[in-house]
């Protein structure tokens, strides 16, 4: 860049005249080529574009008419799969951060599949089996509530895009899991269901296992209303609410993965965050 | 100078002003973006809960009934994530690729703003709205573009990352802190996607205002320029800083090239 350097050296009004022979030669630093050639590589361009509009076109008619896998695309539904594997090696361990507990909110109530109808608490039950189909244990509200107890206040993140920061108390699912962890051995799933069997959820070992999956008794100070899933449900700040299975009345262990009512349904099955 | 006028007779010339690398992230980014804004969109359908307004006043809610019903983004919200999820990677390996090739040609040269382009960005704005007859010098964009196309740029990236923050809050806690935390975040992927709408829609209607011949440059890659040392480009020089003469002659000034 000399010869910037001694137009610099001239007056003051030379220092625009500097800048702009250098946006010139900005301007100019491309290579050039004859007006045939460029003709000629003009064609091949639009020739190349035009089968890369085709091809593209092509692509997006092959995603959108791919069999489909429980309501989505198969390619798609792999790439969920893919997603998942990814991020589960990346960080499986990781947790959401955890509020104190002024910064709880009252949650919206937003799904009423299978806990329409009030039941009655007293009559409620828990139901444990074991993959071969087994009861493993009947349990009842006061046997949970004799479980040890936690609090967490975390962030409840709905899948539509809201989120509400919630304590809940209950009985972390490790926990629970200690109980029956030598007579089911290593299994992979655990499935849990609503009495009515019309709201179902599956999930992987290693998410149910995390310390922040809880079986949830209370919210806040307060036993679980009817509407948010009394008297047990589910809880994690670390997939969306539609794994969070409210009124849960069966939970069953199990070597394949469990269906769930929303993966069923399009959605992703881990819904992992 | 004069070294020029040895090399190059006074027969038009073509200059590469895109290359081609730059050329096919460019274009494959366009539906990418396309499909991430539209599956986005039905993402963003059932939460929809952002509007222009002060206080209580709404002016503007995102988004009326129509938008939903004309595009099809009513209770998708379920394939809306299968497709964002799916080509958001391309989407994101497409924008790294872009950022690498720039840092390693140095290519960010041309699109960086300096010193001087916040002053000269408004000229270029007074001009193009025809309020001002001159045009301040430019390489081989002008002020005005380097500026958009930078914020385009660190825009996309914001947008990458509030995705991620929202994608996956827990996993990459304490990245959602960064935004204000997970609706900060959602809020933030939000506002970058409305400005990268508002971005399209300047930068089409100024495509469409510079011409053919910068139109065709993006796809080619070339601009005809009547090369130093021929009278057109003589007189030019005269002008000062004119940015070299293109087939169209009078668009070469200001508009989007």
């Amino acid at each position: 860049m000399s010869e910037h350097d001694a137009m610099n050296d001239g007056a003051e009004a030379n220092a625009l005249t500097a800048r702009e022979i250098e946006l010139r030669e900005q301007a100019r630093s491309g290579p050039t080529i004859p007006i045939e050639e460029f003709r000629r590589r003009s064609r091949r361009s639009f020739f190349v574009g035009a089968a890369g509009l085709v091809a593209g076109g092509v692509a997006w008619r092959w995603v959108q008419t791919q069999p489909t896998d429980d309501g989505i695309p198969q390619v798609l539904r792999s790439a969920l799969e893919k997603n998942e594997a990814l991020w589960s090696t990346l960080s499986s361990s990781r947790a959401a951060p955890e509020y104190p507990a002024s910064k709880a909110t009252p949650i919206q109530v937003n799904g009423r599949i299978g806990i329409r109808e009030a039941i009655d608490l007293e009559d409620w039950t828990l139901r444990v089996e074991g993959p071969d189909g087994d009861i493993l244990d009947e349990l009842t509200l006061a046997d949970l509530q004799a479980m040890p107890q936690r609090d967490m206040v975390v962030e409840h993140k709905c899948i539509e895009g809201w989120s509400s920061i919630v304590r809940w108390g209950g009985v972390r699912f490790r926990d629970f899991h200690e109980r029956y962890a030598d007579q089911v051995g290593d299994v992979p799933y655990v499935g849990l269901e609503t009495p009515d069997g019309e709201y179902y959820v599956g999930w992987d070992k290693e998410s149910i296992l995390h310390p922040q999956t809880m079986l949830v008794l209370r919210q806040g100070d307060d036993p679980l209303d009817q509407d948010h899933g009394a008297p047990l449900r589910l809880a994690t700040p670390n997939k969306y609410g539609i794994k969070c299975l409210k009124r849960i009345g069966v939970i069953r262990y199990s070597n394949e993965r469990p269906a769930d009512y929303w993966a069923e349904r399009s959605y992703d099955w881990y819904a992992a965050l | 100078m004069s070294h020029e006028q040895t090399v190059i007779g006074p027969q038009p010339v073509a200059r590469l002003v895109h290359p081609r690398a730059i050329r096919w992230l460019h274009w494959i980014n366009f539906p990418l973006l396309a499909v991430m804004m539209w599956s986005g969109l039905r993402i963003y359908w059932a939460e929809d809960v952002y509007a222009l307004g002060i206080g209580d006043w709404q002016w503007f809610a995102f988004f009326p009934e129509v938008v939903y019903e004309k595009l099809d983004l009513n209770r998708h919200l379920a394939r809306g994530m299968a497709f964002h999820f799916a080509f958001g990677w391309l989407f994101v390996i497409n924008g790294v690729i872009y950022a690498t090739y720039l840092a390693v040609t140095r290519e960010w040269r041309h699109i960086l703003p300096d010193r001087n382009c916040m002053g000269e960005a408004k000229r270029v704005v007074m001009h193009d709205l025809r309020l001002a007859d001159d045009c301040p010098p430019q390489g081989r964009y002008n002020a005005a573009q380097r500026i958009s196309y930078t914020t385009v740029l660190v825009m996309a990236a914001i947008i990458v990352v509030t995705g991620f923050a929202i994608y996956k809050p827990s996993q990459l806690y304490p990245l959602p802190l960064l935004f204000g935390g997970y609706q900060g975040a959602r809020f933030i992927h939000f506002s970058m996607t409305i400005g990268l709408m508002l971005f399209f829609v300047v930068h089409v209607l100024q495509v469409a205002r510079a011409g053919w011949s910068n139109f065709k440059a993006m796809v080619t890659g070339y601009e005809i320029e009547i090369p130093a040392g021929s009278a057109a480009s003589d007189q030019l020089a005269g002008a000062g800083g004119s940015p070299p003469l293109v087939e169209s002659g009078t668009e070469a000034e200001g508009a989007e090239r």
